[in-house]
């Protein structure tokens, strides 16, 4: 496959559920080895364009290719290079860590899944609880189970949606850290939605924001900060939350 | 660094990762093991008393002892089938692990494979222990029929899974509100397939319904044999053409069922409830 294709295409993406519209016409790419912030307030649309990537939700209209797959129609061929975290789907509480991460490493295909857990296990400091029920770790513990799940396969392509929720400083300061090593040493492209934006701004190269199910902004932080006459990406955020980045955008031609 | 194999249509590897993560989730509860002989064993125990006195009272049902309890066997085959099918598939809901699976490359045919192969698991976990049961304290042999219990075995199996393949399906499209159809759906046959009587004592109108189900002609067709001694190879025959088109029906319906849900959002809200 050209290593000119995008890791991830949406064009003119729209879902309505029942006549409510959630996402109305979105638009945008991610080229490979780019980490890019999916942004906006409850209800923006951001969970559908993530779900309507993984091929989760059938799109009303409008396309979209995973490394030039069509997630409509051919999506089984392309998910073995893609993975996701979501604070929204759990792993068996009552399997161990072992288990659940081996079952995964099994269902991906992997050429020897025990010692892909063993090494995922070491390098997400997972080791010492490997044989203990899932249930009953802690929330940063689960983090990082779950962490490993989704880098079991070493995907091209990461959904990730908000993966450092309801984390200590230090634990979500290391999830950060794993997310972009995974990027520097796969070249893998990560959609990143997150609420907390000192976050986006250390993580992604670009920000996508959403609002009412519509791109309101599509740029990198810097140049959005600048833009915007803001300081800091969290009154970006809420300008754009409550419609008055859309205002400043159309009036800086953005 | 890690290479995944090629992509691969259907791949039993994956059904066979999935079956040892379902047994991984059953054999962490042992209540849950224990409930898999607890009920069929008391059922058991109940209507093989009740033979037992009975076949004291009456010649006729000393002539057809065994028919009951060989239809309370039969029946906890097509019953704890059917369970073994759809509670291995709540037990991925009540995780929330349903868009971990649909994420991965595991396909539904794939997922449809592991939930038939652990409904097998869970249903002989059952019946092995009961069916001594009924050898030690009733004399009744269920080993002893032979091949006819293969012929019983696969056809009752394959009804309980289409109908619980439907109820996957309506849950997976209309989320756990459904729930109650699991435990409850397969019942909606036992006053019609002739479990505990023979087709011809049912109404004639009722008749034709009992002749459309698969079950009816295994439960007939194990009379036959433990009454009259013949293997009915035609009513086998049957129960397997009519559990063709209703099983074939059924994976049309759960497929159709999940495509829905991809349209409509519930796939991904069935994750999160």
């Amino acid at each position: 496959m050209s290593a000119d294709v995008p890791a991830i295409e949406v064009e003119r993406l729209v879902k309505t559920y029942n006549g409510t519209t959630a996402v109305d016409g979105v638009s945008f790419r991610i080229p490979r080895g780019a980490i890019v912030g999916l942004l906006g307030g409850n209800g923006a649309g951001k969970t559908t364009t993530i779900s309507a990537i993984m091929g989760l939700v059938v799109p009303t209209s409008g396309e979209v290719r995973v490394l030039g797959t069509d997630m409509r129609r051919d999506r089984h061929r392309i998910l073995h290079r893609m993975n996701f975290e979501s604070p929204y789907v759990d792993l068996p509480g009552r399997l161990t860590v072992r288990q659940n991460i081996l079952t995964f490493a099994r269902l991906y295909g992997l050429p020897d899944p025990k010692a892909r857990v063993r090494e995922l296990a070491e390098e997400l400091d997972l080791t010492d609880f490997l044989d203990r029920a899932t249930g009953k770790l802690s929330a940063g513990q689960k983090t990082r189970v779950a962490l490993a799940k989704a880098l079991v396969n070493d995907p091209d392509v990461l959904l990730l949606d908000e993966p450092t929720a309801s984390l200590d400083p230090d634990t979500a300061s290391w999830i950060r850290d794993r997310i972009a090593r995974h990027r520097d040493e796969k070249g893998a492209s990560i959609l990143l939605a997150s609420h907390n934006m000192r976050e986006v701004e250390r993580l992604c190269d670009r920000v996508i924001f959403m609002r009412r199910g519509t791109v309101v902004a599509d740029a990198p932080p810097a140049e959005l900060l600048e833009r915007y006459g803001r300081d800091t990406m969290e009154d970006v955020f809420i300008d754009v939350a409550r419609g008055q980045a859309v205002m400043a955008a159309l009036e800086s031609g953005l | 660094m890690t290479t995944p194999l090629p992509y691969r249509r259907f791949s039993p590897a994956r059904i066979g990762a999935m079956v040892l993560r379902q047994w991984y989730v059953l054999r962490s509860s042992w209540p849950r093991l224990l409930e898999i002989v607890y009920w069929p064993a008391m059922s058991m125990l109940t209507w093989g008393f009740l033979q037992v006195w009975v076949g004291q009272q009456s010649t006729m049902a000393a002539m057809t002892a065994g028919t009951l309890l060989g239809a309370v066997l039969l029946w906890d085959i097509l019953v704890r089938g059917g369970l073994g099918f759809s509670i291995t598939f709540l037990e991925e809901m009540y995780a929330r692990n349903i868009g971990n699976l649909m994420m991965s490359p595991l396909t539904p045919l794939e997922f449809v494979a592991s939930l038939s192969l652990m409904s097998i698991i869970r249903l002989m976990i059952g019946l092995v222990p009961v069916s001594l049961i009924a050898l030690v304290l009733f004399g009744f042999n269920l080993w002893g029929l032979g091949f006819p219990l293969i012929a019983f075995f696969i056809n009752l199996i394959v009804t309980s899974w289409a109908v619980s393949l439907v109820v996957a399906g309506l849950i997976l499209r209309h989320g756990l509100g459904a729930e109650s159809l699991a435990w409850t759906a397969i019942f909606i046959m036992m006053p019609v397939c002739a479990v505990y009587y023979p087709v011809s004592i049912l109404p004639a109108p009722v008749q034709m319904l009992a002749w459309s189900l698969p079950p009816s002609y295994v439960f007939e067709g194990m009379r036959a044999l433990l009454v009259d001694g013949v293997f009915r190879a035609d009513l086998m025959a049957w129960a397997l053409g009519l559990n063709a088109i209703y099983f074939t029906l059924a994976a049309l319906v759960f497929m159709r069922l999940f495509e829905k849900a991809r349209t409509t959002g519930s796939l991904l809200a069935s994750s999160s409830e």
